[in-house]
Parts: C-alpha cells; sequence; structure tokens
C-alpha cells in the first residue's frame, strides 16, 4: 500500500506551495522594478546619449566582432595551455610542499620560496620580466602565445599550488593511516586516496582561479600578441569608439559563465551521490 | 604451534610522554588475543607500532619471521600483510564500497580488477552488503561500515588482522552484527589482535587476554581464567569497575 497523505500534511503542502509562488511573484516584481530604476536614473543622466555612442554602438560592435573574435582565439589558445601546465606544476609544487621528513627539507623550502616569490609577483611584472627577458635571451623571436603560456604558469602554478596544498591537508589523516595500512605506499596514497578528496574540497577555489585566469590571459597583448584586447584596441583607434572593449568583455563573460555553472552542477552531483540526507 | 607475530621490548613515546614501556607479546597461528585496558593504556598505539604505521623507540618485532621492525624492511609490503580495522571505520568517501574493498587487491597486490571484484563480491555477499557494494559508505550505517571495513582488511588475507575497539563508535544495536563477523572469522582461523572494550565478548572469542596499563603488561593469561579470577589488584579493580 503506498501512503496516503494526511489532512494536516495536504494543508501543509497547499501552504508551502502558496508561499512559493509567492515569493516568485514577489522576486519578478522586485527584479523588474530593480532594472527600470537602473534604466530610468542611466537614461536620465546628461551623458547618457553620448556614453551609448560610444560604448554601445551596434553598429561597430558588428563590425568589430570577426576581429575581437580571432583575437580571442588567441586567447583561448593560450588559456587551454595554460590549464594544463598550470595544472602539472601546480600539483608537482603542491607535492613538493606537503613531503613529508627531513630529507625532502630542501625541496620543501624550494617550493615554498617559488609560491611566496610568484604569488607576489604582479602578473604585469612577469609579463614584461619573462615576456620581454627571455627573447632577449635566447637572442631570437618567441612566439607570443609560448611567453603567454609560461608567464601564466609561472603566476597561476603559484597560486593554484596554494589551494592544492590546503585541499591535501584538509584530508582528514585517518584516510591516509588506513590507505598505508592497507600497504598502499606514500605516492599511491597521495594519488588514490587524497587527492581524489582533495580535489573534491578545492573545486570552488579552484575554478576561482580558472576564471581569473581566463580574465587574465587578455594580458598578454602586452607582449604584442593581437589578443581580443588588442584587436579591441585596434578597432578602438580605427573607430573612435570603445564598444570593441565592450565586446571582447562580453566574450570573456561569457567564457566564464559555462565554466563556473559546470563546477556548481558538478560539485552538487558529487555531493549527491557521497552524502546522504538534505543540507540545513 | 608457531608464533606469527612477535613483539618484544616495544618502547614507544611521543615527545615526553611514554606510551608503550617495553610491551612483549606473542600470537600463535589461528589465535584470537584480545588487549584489554584503560583508555590511554597504550592499546591502539601497540597495535599501529606492530604495522609500522608508528616508528617504535626500542624493541623488536617478527612477522612470520621476518625482523619487520629492520628499517631496512619494505614497509609497505610489511603493512600489506596486515590488515587493519579502526574504530572509525575510515573508509574513502569517494570511491564506493566494492572499489573501497578492492583497492589494496588491485594496487598492491597487483591483483586483475575482475579477480580482485569477484572476490570482494563473495566477501560482501558473506557479510551480507552484496547489494551496498555499488553505493558510498556514506549511505551505510555505521554497522555496515565497520563490517564493509573489515571486508577490506581481509580481502587479501592478511597474515594477521588487527582490530583497534571497532564497536565503540557503533549505536549499541549495531554492535551485534559487527561481533558476530569477528566470531566468524575467528572460528574460521584468522589470526586477530584486537583491542576492545567488549569484555563478554572477549571473553567470548578471545583465546586469551592481556590487560594494559600504562604502557605495560600488567597481567595476560587464558580468556576465561582473567576474567574469572584476576590475579594483579590492577586488573580487578579495572573488570570491577567495568562491571559496576
Amino acid at each position: 500500500m503506498t501512503h496516503q497523505p494526511s489532512e494536516l500534511e495536504l494543508d501543509r503542502r497547499a501552504f508551502r506551495s502558496r508561499r512559493e509562488r509567492r515569493s516568485v511573484l514577489v522576486a519578478i516584481a522586485s527584479t523588474l522594478a530593480f532594472a527600470v530604476i537602473v534604466w530610468a536614473t542611466l537614461a536620465s543622466t546628461p551623458g547618457w546619449a553620448i556614453v551609448q555612442a560610444a560604448f554601445f554602438d551596434p553598429e561597430v560592435a558588428l563590425r568589430s566582432l570577426p576581429r575581437v573574435w580571432d583575437g580571442f582565439l588567441l586567447n583561448l589558445q593560450v588559456l587551454g595551455m595554460s590549464v594544463v601546465t598550470v595544472g602539472v606544476c601546480a600539483l608537482f609544487l603542491a607535492t613538493l610542499r606537503t613531503l613529508p621528513g627531513a630529507v625532502f627539507f630542501p625541496l620543501r623550502v624550494l617550493a615554498a620560496a617559488y609560491t611566496d616569490v610568484f604569488r607576489g609577483l604582479p602578473f604585469i611584472i612577469v609579463l614584461y620580466l619573462f615576456g620581454f627577458g627571455i627573447p632577449t635571451l635566447t637572442g631570437e623571436r618567441v612566439p607570443p602565445i609560448v611567453l603567454g603560456t609560461l608567464c601564466i604558469t609561472l603566476t597561476y602554478s603559484a597560486y593554484v599550488s596554494e589551494v592544492i596544498r590546503a585541499g591535501i591537508e584538509a584530508v582528514h589523516p585517518s584516510q591516509r593511516l588506513a590507505a598505508r595500512a592497507l600497504g598502499l605506499s606514500y605516492a599511491q596514497t597521495l594519488r588514490r586516496v587524497v587527492l581524489p578528496q582533495a580535489f573534491r574540497k578545492i573545486t570552488p577555489p579552484l575554478m576561482n582561479d580558472f576564471v581569473a585566469m581566463q580574465k587574465d590571459v587578455g594580458l598578454i597583448s602586452i607582449l604584442g600578441a593581437v589578443d581580443a584586447v588588442r584587436a579591441a584596441q585596434i578597432m578602438n583607434a580605427q573607430t573612435y569608439n570603445f564598444t570593441p572593449y565592450v565586446v571582447a568583455g562580453i566574450l570573456f563573460i561569457l567564457l566564464a559563465i559555462p565554466s563556473v555553472r559546470l563546477t556548481d552542477w558538478y560539485t552538487a552531483r558529487l555531493r549527491q551521490r557521497e552524502q546522504m540526507g538534505s543540507i540545513v | 604451534m608457531s608464533a606469527v607475530l612477535t613483539a618484544s621490548g616495544i618502547w614507544k613515546a611521543f615527545g615526553d610522554k611514554e606510551v608503550l614501556r617495553g610491551i612483549s607479546l606473542e600470537l600463535e597461528a589461528n589465535e584470537v588475543v584480545a588487549l584489554i585496558g584503560p583508555s590511554g593504556s597504550g592499546k591502539s598505539t601497540l597495535l599501529r607500532c606492530l604495522n609500522l604505521l608508528e616508528p617504535i623507540d626500542d624493541g623488536q618485532i617478527l612477522l612470520g619471521g621476518d625482523d619487520i621492525s629492520d628499517p631496512r624492511v619494505d614497509a609497505d609490503g610489511v603493512r600489506a600483510r596486515f590488515g587493519v580495522v579502526f574504530q572509525h571505520y575510515n573508509l574513502f568517501p569517494h570511491l564506493s564500497v566494492l572499489d573501497n574493498v578492492t583497492l589494496a587487491a588491485r594496487r598492491v597486490h597487483r591483483m586483475p580488477r575482475q579477480e580482485a571484484e569477484d572476490r570482494a563480491m563473495r566477501w560482501l555477499e558473506r557479510i551480507g552488503l552484496a547489494d551496498k557494494a555499488r553505493e558510498h559508505p556514506d549511505r551505510l550505517s555505521g554497522g555496515q561500515q565497520q563490517r564493509a571495513a573489515i571486508a577490506r582488511a581481509i580481502m587479501t588475507d592478511p597474515e594477521v588482522l588487527l582490530l583497534d575497539e571497532i564497536t565503540s563508535a557503533l549505536d549499541p544495536e549495531l554492535v551485534g552484527e559487527v561481533l558476530d563477523l569477528v566470531r566468524e572469522l575467528a572460528s574460521d582461523g584468522a589470526t586477530i589482535l584486537m583491542a576492545t572494550h567488549e569484555m563478554a565478548f572477549a571473553r567470548d572469542v578471545a583465546h586469551r587476554v592481556l590487560f594494559l596499563d600504562g604502557g605495560v603488561v600488567v597481567e595476560e593469561g587464558p580468556a576465561r581464567e582473567l576474567f574469572a579470577a584476576p590475579r594483579e589488584p590492577r586488573t580487578r579493580e579495572f573488570l570491577a569497575r567495568l562491571s559496576a
């Protein structure tokens, strides 16, 4: 026999759905009101017409899109390569920093010094130092895509390794103990037991760094690469209009949104699988 | 009978605190030995020292005749010869029950996946958890988790099974199902060393009992004798406090 909800429960459900409907209506109304106020305030400012023409010109937007898009593809290439190199380097650094035992003291110190230096150094300075320093050293032209990836990797490995280290240290020691008791080696324990749990804990901060990285690939324009930002700059110089920058900005935002939503979905799914009950 | 595990003169200190002060014990094949004693008497530390999870400060440990306290031995290989069950189960939350049970078989003992899973499923069937094989540990009750942890420990036929107060974290009505499993393993001939607070169970299942206090073995003897007529005043006092 299936469960027949009681009068009491039916009454509660009716109340809950009434309240839910009301909340949705309130949310829609307040959102609309807010949008109208913002629009009215903007439209009533004396410079709105000029701003509209200078930043949101649809014709300029359409004209600049192909070139900005071509530049954006370069950003995507650098980003794609950097995700791999940053991942590998950061994991390596985090592993070094968490190695136990006196033998590895020099390695731990080295890794710590590296993260201190590159987390402290502004990214623009890294770009100048390495982006212009390395071609000077080698005496040859190095493609900006390679230099960009290198600089992103240098800086972001430092950040990401600290996040990974925090995740490694957040895994309860009893987990290591259980793994070692089974005969797993230090490396196997790290790979099979500690890191999988660490990455579940650090997915949100990792995504944070990933989104920050998506934006910072826009700085490789400094190295002379014609990326989205540089392409926008060129179009800006041709049209005396700032709309190309807005176009580039929108492209970067569109890039960030799916990765953020994807993480939310992924962490929710993991939680559902590995945890029972609701979260209050 | 020959000794499977022999420990002699084990010393262990954490900082200034001496937890084990010259403990010796012997475990024969197919023997079940219970370690009893008040909290902080060194039971858990002793178990961890025996399978090299903690380095010892002095003494010698022989497993199947090999000196495993020699720093030149492969400690991972030694640990793989033990099975350990912890008070708080310590199952891996990111792995399914089946993956928990097969992890060591596959990664340490290099058993092919299919063989490991078949073997694990046989164990899970036997302990009544076959239908939970694909679940993650968090979805299991405490008793089920602890039984899965026992399956994980015995999957690879360890020479010695170390049980560290495996029922202390369980609700009273779940203790029975876990102890029944241990009783079964014991009658199958497993060599077990268990730290426990379950005196009735120790009297029932253990062949010998060691009473630890202050890091030394105060008294040891056949289970029935020790519980029926403890010789040492400290043992008497401890047992009296428990039954009070």
